[in-house]
């Protein structure tokens, strides 16, 4: 982990609100696991950094790329940033997807701005020789992206919530049908599409990403706390370090 | 520049620590840099049990600062002892522990565990996000005067007093700690203060109130050294907002001896080391000699005040 400099060296819309951006550091260099993210310092008008997953690494190029959706001032404040810009980043952190060896299909379940982290996750998995099936939500086509990006993975089951890409509904309409096909399930999304993952899916191994507001971001301040079950001695994770990936059973949702 | 400073039971490299629960128990930061580089180390917060604090969201961002009402979560004074300080005594520089409670009994019992591993205490009678004891202690002076004096009394070693700034008269307060007996003050914890989110009509924070931090609260934990200084003779460590070194010979000339970074830490885990190596040339900057002529300088009439009156 490191602060460090990047420079920005691509930013682009990609869908609705949402923007991919490409940094060039040593911190693609230590990146360990798919799931981490990098601790962004938007500029001196935040008092805060913003977390933001690593949604793919190019090492050969010193590069990770991010996707963000707009949300509020920081995010806005991001969209800013021009190529050639530098931008501060502490990173990378946190613990990321475990890829244990028994693994042989896997079913990979994003929700909106929960996907980018699951790219670079998929292509791990398909590097290591893994079938992947993919189910992604998104609220509407004019804001699904990575389609074709997934695609080039392995099936790929889309759902909207008006219908206009894929199907109409929710991924656990189509996560329930795809039961039997999959040995480890890892999901990535708002916690609501989480709990419904982990309770359908609660007999399957399954990893899923939580967020968190954070402050330090490296597991000092104890801000981004939730709680484990109640058979658990230390009783809290810290989604900044312990996390933000978790076994599905290690969290309360 | 000779930058070290003597402070009952401290003797500090430099006048730069990280502040109370900005810096956890020292472990995440050993990875950016050498912690024997700092002036001290005060430690996060100890209760007498472990506790897990407040529900999440626990921190929200504000214009120059941020709130935070993270609960005192921690694992209990025991194992802080005996799972966290053995790391930090690896380090060459000296350890102040925090020490919080609900009641009278707690916090003597966390101060007569807690002393015998550090070299001095910071009895925290100020944090605003307990439902229950804390902030009142730091408020009513009657009750901050018995707690630091039966605190002084099982400690082994000096206890600094740290101080709310959620009241009026502020040197009331330091003059009841001060007739408990504490051997120096640490000021300010922090503010009071609450956001709303437009969108779902609520407290962002889920304590509804949390405790302001950051450049946000300088000018007033300035205002309250200055007036302590003069009011009560016992040396201050100062905080609240400090980002540069500017910000500490600021603290420095109000009255301070010492200074805390605490939140600054989470924008960039490097400040202490930074501002530690930045502070002798600062100083030269403006004039100073030596670091006794800052301390307490915007107190007197200086040459140098003239100087760059003209
Ligand atoms: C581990 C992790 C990975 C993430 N990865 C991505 C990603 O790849 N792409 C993406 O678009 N977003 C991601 N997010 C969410 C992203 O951090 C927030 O959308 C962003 O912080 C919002 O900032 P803002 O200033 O625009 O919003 P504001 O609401 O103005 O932010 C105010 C404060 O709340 C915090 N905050 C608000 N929403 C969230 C949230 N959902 N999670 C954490 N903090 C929040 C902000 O960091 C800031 O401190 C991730 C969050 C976490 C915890
Ligand atoms: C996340 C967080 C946790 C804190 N925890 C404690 C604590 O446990 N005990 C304490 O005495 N002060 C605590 N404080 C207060 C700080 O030590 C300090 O007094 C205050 O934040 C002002 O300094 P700053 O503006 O540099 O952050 C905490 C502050 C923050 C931001
Ligand atoms: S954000 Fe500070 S501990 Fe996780």
């Amino acid at each position: 982990m490191r602060r460090e400099w990047m420079e920005i060296v691509d930013h682009s819309a990609v869908a609705k609100d949402t923007y991919r951006m490409v940094l060039k550091g040593q911190i693609a260099e230590e990146v360990e696991d798919p799931g981490q993210f990098v601790h962004i310092q938007v500029s001196d008008r935040f008092f805060l950094r913003r977390p933001v997953s690593i949604a793919d690494v190019h090492p050969d190029k010193n590069e990770i790329t991010l996707l963000y959706k707009v949300l509020g001032d920081g995010t806005q404040a991001l969209t800013e940033k021009r190529t050639g810009d530098k931008l501060d980043v502490l990173g990378p952190g946190g613990q990321g997807f475990p890829i244990e060896k028994d693994v042989r299909e896997a079913l990979i379940v994003g929700g909106g701005i929960g996907v980018p982290p699951l790219y670079y996750l998929a292509k791990q998995l398909v590097e290591q020789g893994i079938k992947v099936t993919t189910v992604l939500g998104f609220r509407s086509k004019e804001e699904a992206f990575l389609i074709d990006e997934f695609k080039a993975l392995g099936a790929l089951y889309v759902t909207t919530d008006d219908g206009s890409l894929g199907e109409k509904g929710l991924v656990t309409d189509r996560t329930d049908e795809l039961r039997g096909s999959f040995d480890t399930y890892f999901s990535c999304g708002p916690t609501v599409m989480l709990k419904a993952i982990a309770n359908q899916l609660e007999d399957v191994r399954g990893y899923i990403s939580m967020e968190e507001r954070m402050g330090c971001g490296i597991g000092a301040c104890f801000a981004c706390v939730v709680h484990t079950p109640e058979d658990d001695e230390k009783g809290y994770r810290r989604v900044c370090c312990d996390g933000p990936v978790f076994k599905a059973k290690e969290v309360v949702l | 520049m000779d930058i070290s400073v003597s402070l009952p039971g401290l003797k500090l490299k430099n006048p730069i620590m990280p502040a109370s629960g900005c810096f956890g128990f020292g472990k995440e930061f050993a990875q950016f840099y050498d912690l024997s580089e700092l002036g001290a180390v005060i430690l996060k917060a100890a209760t007498g049990e472990k506790r897990y604090g407040n529900e999440a969201p626990r921190v929200a961002e504000t214009s120059s600062g941020m709130l935070n009402a993270i609960g005192l979560q921690n694992p209990g004074v025991e194992k802080i002892v005996k799972e966290e300080i053995p790391f930090l005594k690896t380090y060459d520089t000296p350890l102040i522990a925090n020490v919080s409670g609900s009641t009278m009994e707690e916090y003597e019992q966390v101060a007569a565990t807690i002393c015998k591993e550090v070299d001095a205490l910071e009895l925290n009678i100020s944090c605003p996000n307990v439902k229950e004891g804390g902030v009142q202690f730091g408020t009513d002076p009657r009750l901050a005067e018995e707690v630091t004096a039966r605190v002084r009394a099982v400690s082994t070693v000096p206890v600094y007093v740290k101080l709310s700034p959620n009241v009026t008269d502020i040197v009331a307060l330091a003059k009841a700690a001060a007739a408990g007996g504490a051997d120096g003050l640490s000021m300010i914890n922090t503010l009071t203060g609450m956001r709303i989110d437009p969108a779902t009509r609520r407290p962002i924070i889920s304590n509804q109130t949390g405790g302001l931090s950051g450049p946000a609260v300088k000018p007033v934990a300035i205002r309250m050294i200055h007036q302590v200084y003069q009011a009560v003779n016992l040396p201050i460590i100062g905080m609240g907002g400090i980002e540069t070194t500017d910000d500490i010979i600021e603290y420095l000339l109000a009255g301070a001896s010492a200074v805390a970074v605490g939140s600054a830490n989470f924008k960039n885990p490097l400040i202490c080391k930074e501002l530690i190596e930045q502070l002798p040339e600062a100083l030269e900057r403006y004039g100073f000699s030596s670091i006794e002529e800052v301390i307490g300088g915007a107190h007197h009439e200086t040459t140098a005040s003239g100087l760059f009156r003209a």
